[in-house]
């Protein structure tokens, strides 16, 4: 069911609907049952693999939490009886059990996610075989992270694990989050999730101002954006160079306004609730280098892969002893940054291959990763250049570095959406030869599938996007509108004036996903 | 009290806003493909027809209602539509009956080999004019194509929205009313272009008519007898599309089995008196106004003797005849000015 779509319209109305008229204590029922229509909708083959990751994490969740219990009670109980080195041997055996535990829930789920989205991958990467018909649920990257991220904090004890099974799966499978994320943490969720929510208007209508924020995002730029990158990519021998380059924008464009859009679109929708999601954006176009970029974009996936790779890995014992041998072994300045520099470029890999099963995202992410230990590798030299030259205190110097830091995101994000990795380089070096710039921009750009009018919307439309950001700066736009209804009902009344007239929409365009529903 | 009038008025003014767009952004059909406006122009018509024609292109361009009336004192009316499917012509009748009773049907049965709806563009021009009522929703159902959706019908600015970059002069001025385009459902073409050669009819894998075809026209047939309304089958004069024997045949056939008549207008081109080198404007597909005057009076004629027809032009009611004289006078002023444009265009 598409977000886009009039029947996720109706849908979430008819929830809403019944979620406001049933006894308070039933409404996380009427989501749950939400939850199983909107992913029976999708198919219902990918039912069995989610049902799959709620058992064997709920079972597992429960088994550690109960041991943990079990273990505390036990020490409490025979805490005179016992030596320190038997209660720290009790310790380590029942570490060892809850770990091998998570270890078992998690190979099982990452397991499932690994055999359905890669293995095709592999197949053509390194054999010769037929490729295999396997079915890759809805969200499965998504609901898997954010399973095995409540199972990881209930071993570390950062979490209670759900006794009820059939809330956990709503906390897993909750519809408006399920097929792009934000990936939420359990005891954020649940303050909201499973609380009874009264009607509220304000609510109400504060999730259907974020949804309209989304849709315009999506449906007048991101859709629209999206036809000319389609005729650009479709034909690379006839779209090089300043096509290439126009291309590269236009992906800026359409990336960050349709996962933005349908963020939106997902925390409005659970505003409705009563939910709160967790924010996934801040404006991650106003970073000053690419570390600050992967901090504002996309923040929980990023959160996710800090807090349960990269942390996990680098301060791991094998780690440790590593860098240890190495300092010895190689030099100091090898071993202290082996850590750094292995996680780094593990989490980077993982991130790559997580975003799409091909040789494209590791590229990207790989590339990613070097840019950032690059950078850090260089900030030395930066501190000397600018003791010296002072350059950071000119006025535009910031402008530079957000500048700087966008060219570099656009270009690595050629990545995405070429075909293979020869021919997003090739396309990359294309824009650095100056022959065909002026006939594309004067004549060639209004054969991509755009006219003037859709250029002009589109320029519009992220100049609104641009206003928006600069005046979030200092506080949510919304908040600032609270205390203007009349400004804040026209804005939005506009607002969804422009998005029944210039959304991408109905015959003549295709209704498109949104980007990171593949993922 | 404040708080109810103030949601009231939050919803209100979107819903004006959106009324107010949709009008804008509706094509109005007025200079451009006049055939989208043709199934509207009925409702302001005079509802007192004695003669209903139905069907496609063959009719609103082969016969016209003025010269019937001027030839025969028929009152006619065409409800017809670029590629109107024969389900299309049935709800059309339903949608006629609302407002008045006929005494004859005549349907022009090319649409029967057609079996599905061929495109959106052609749905939109037959399906957006009429009124709403059962018929239209249940026409739309027939008729929509896979990309199609019930609400774009219903909300069709949800279609057209994306005619914001096309706006033009017209669409501001014939916001609120277009302009009538034919006289009583013809829509008068004066171009010549004879008929030089003939394309080989091609043989089809198979000739019969679909299913669905023959429940409409059997639901035709039975709305019509309902209504004690005289139904008349023809095939307008044309010399391509191909209209095959085995066609015609299925037509004959079913024509004798329902009690009705048949007429071959095509078949009788020669004693209707059509020249092809004259009277077709696009190569013998379609008549041009000299064609469909002479089939008008070949049809007129036997509608007339065979079913007593009253000639209405020394009728008792004078705001009929008045009504009527009007719209043949406004007909051959737009004769006169196409024929002119034409010649000076020479």
């Amino acid at each position: 069911m598409l977000f886009t779509s009039f029947y996720f319209l109706v849908f979430v109305l008819i929830t809403l609907f019944v979620y406001y008229i049933v006894q308070k204590r039933f409404q996380w029922i009427v989501l749950l049952c939400a939850n199983i229509y909107f992913y029976a909708y999708a198919g219902l083959g990918g039912i069995l693999f989610i049902a799959a990751t709620i058992c064997t994490t709920y079972i597992g969740a429960r088994y550690i939490d109960a041991d943990k219990q079990k273990t505390k009670q036990y020490l409490a109980q025979e805490k005179e009886q016992l030596t320190k080195e038997e209660k720290k041997a009790y310790k380590t055996k029942a570490q060892s059990r809850q770990k091998r535990c998570l270890a078992t829930v998690l190979l099982i789920n990452f397991g499932i996610l690994a055999v359905l989205k890669y293995t095709n991958f592999i197949i053509l990467s390194f054999t010769t075989f037929q490729t295999v018909d396997l079915i890759l649920p809805m969200g499965i990257s998504f609901y898997t992270f954010q399973s095995m991220g409540y199972l990881i904090d209930v071993y570390r004890g950062k979490a209670d694990a759900e006794q009820n099974v059939f809330r956990f799966a709503l906390f897993v499978s909750f519809f408006p989050q399920l097929v792009q994320g934000p990936i939420n943490r359990w005891n954020d969720l649940k303050e909201t999730m499973f609380v009874e929510h009264a009607f509220e208007w304000n609510r109400i209508r504060s999730g259907a101002e974020r949804m309209l924020w989304g849709y315009f995002k999506k449906m007048v730029i991101a859709d629209r954006a999206s036809i000319a990158l389609a005729t650009i990519t479709g034909d690379t021998s006839t779209y090089y160079g300043a096509y290439a380059f126009v291309g590269m924008l236009l992906y800026a464009v359409e990336l960050y306004a349709d996962f933005t859009g349908g963020i939106d679109v997902t925390i409005g929708v659970a505003e409705l609730f009563g939910i709160r999601l967790a924010e996934n954006f801040h404006r991650p176009f106003f970073s000053k280098n690419i570390a600050e970029y992967w901090r504002r974009w996309h923040i929980t996936l990023c959160a996710w892969f800090k807090d349960y790779l990269f942390y996990p890995l680098s301060m791991s014992k094998w780690m440790n002893k590593t860098s240890k041998v190495l300092k010895k072994r190689v030099g100091k300045a090898v071993g202290s940054r082996f850590p750094v520099y292995f996680s780094s470029l593990t989490v980077w890999f993982v991130t790559g291959i997580w975003h799409g099963a091909s040789w494209n995202f590791v590229v990207w992410g790989l590339l990613n990763s070097m840019v950032m230990l690059l950078s850090q590798e260089f900030k030395p030299l930066y501190e000397k250049t600018n003791h010296k030259l002072h350059y950071r205190n000119i006025p535009c110097y910031k402008v530079f570095e957000i500048l700087r830091t966008t060219a570099i995101v656009c270009v690595l994000q050629m990545l995405d959406y070429y075909r293979n990795i020869a021919e997003a380089f090739k396309m990359m070096a294309s824009m650095f030869f100056p022959g065909n710039y002026a006939n594309v921009l004067t004549d060639g750009i209004f054969h991509l599938g755009l006219t003037m009018a859709d250029y002009f919307v589109l320029l519009m439309g992220i100049i609104i996007i641009w206003c928006v950001s600069m005046l979030q700066r200092k506080q949510a736009i919304r908040k600032r509108l609270s205390t203007k209804p009349y400004l804040r009902y026209v804005i939005f009344m506009l607002l969804f004036l422009a998005i029944v007239v210039f959304g991408t929409y109905g015959i003549g365009y295709e209704s498109s996903q949104f980007i990171y529903n593949q993922f | 009290m404040k708080k109810i009038r103030n949601g009231i008025i939050a919803v209100v003014i979107p819903v004006i806003c959106l009324y107010l767009l949709q009008c804008l952004l509706t094509p109005k059909y007025a200079t451009d493909i006049k055939e989208g406006a043709m199934i509207a122009e009925y409702y302001n018509s005079n509802k007192n027809h004695d003669v209903l024609i139905l069907g496609d292109c063959e009719v609103y361009e082969n016969i016209s209602p003025a010269t019937m009336w001027e030839n025969n004192g028929i009152t006619s009316y065409i409800r017809g539509s670029a590629e109107q499917l024969i389900w299309q012509s049935y709800y059309l009748l339903e949608d006629t009956l609302r407002y008045e009773t006929p005494k004859v049907v005549v349907l022009n049965v090319l649409a029967m080999q057609q079996a599905e709806a061929k495109s959106e563009a052609y749905n939109r021009m037959t399906i957006d004019g009429m009124k709403w009522s059962k018929a239209k929703l249940h026409s739309i159902q027939e008729s929509m194509t896979e990309k199609e959706t019930l609400s774009s019908y219903i909300f069709p600015l949800l279609r057209y929205h994306s005619r914001w970059s096309d706006l033009s002069f017209e669409d501001v001025s014939y916001m609120w009313k277009t302009p009538n385009v034919t006289t009583n459902g013809y829509l008068m073409q004066t171009g010549v272009r004879p008929v030089t050669n003939l394309p080989k009819a091609v043989p089809l894998a198979n000739y019969q008519f679909s299913d669905r075809n023959y429940e409409y026209l059997n639901k035709i047939a039975q709305l019509c007898k309902e209504h004690h309304i005289e139904l008349v089958l023809i095939k307008a004069p044309s010399v391509f599309p191909h209209w095959y024997d085995e066609w015609e045949e299925q037509i004959q056939n079913f024509a004798k089995e329902q009690g009705v008549s048949y007429l071959n207008l095509a078949k009788a081109s020669e004693e209707i008196g059509i020249d092809y080198t004259q009277d077709t404007y696009d190569y013998g597909q379609h008549m041009n106004v000299f064609g469909a005057e002479k089939t008008s009076v070949y049809l007129a004629d036997i509608l007339q003797n065979r079913y007593n027809l009253q000639d209405h032009r020394n009728d008792e009611n004078k705001q009929l005849i008045e009504q009527w004289n009007r719209l043949t006078a406004d007909y051959h002023m737009e004769r006169q000015d196409k024929l002119s444009q034409a010649e000076s265009g020479k």
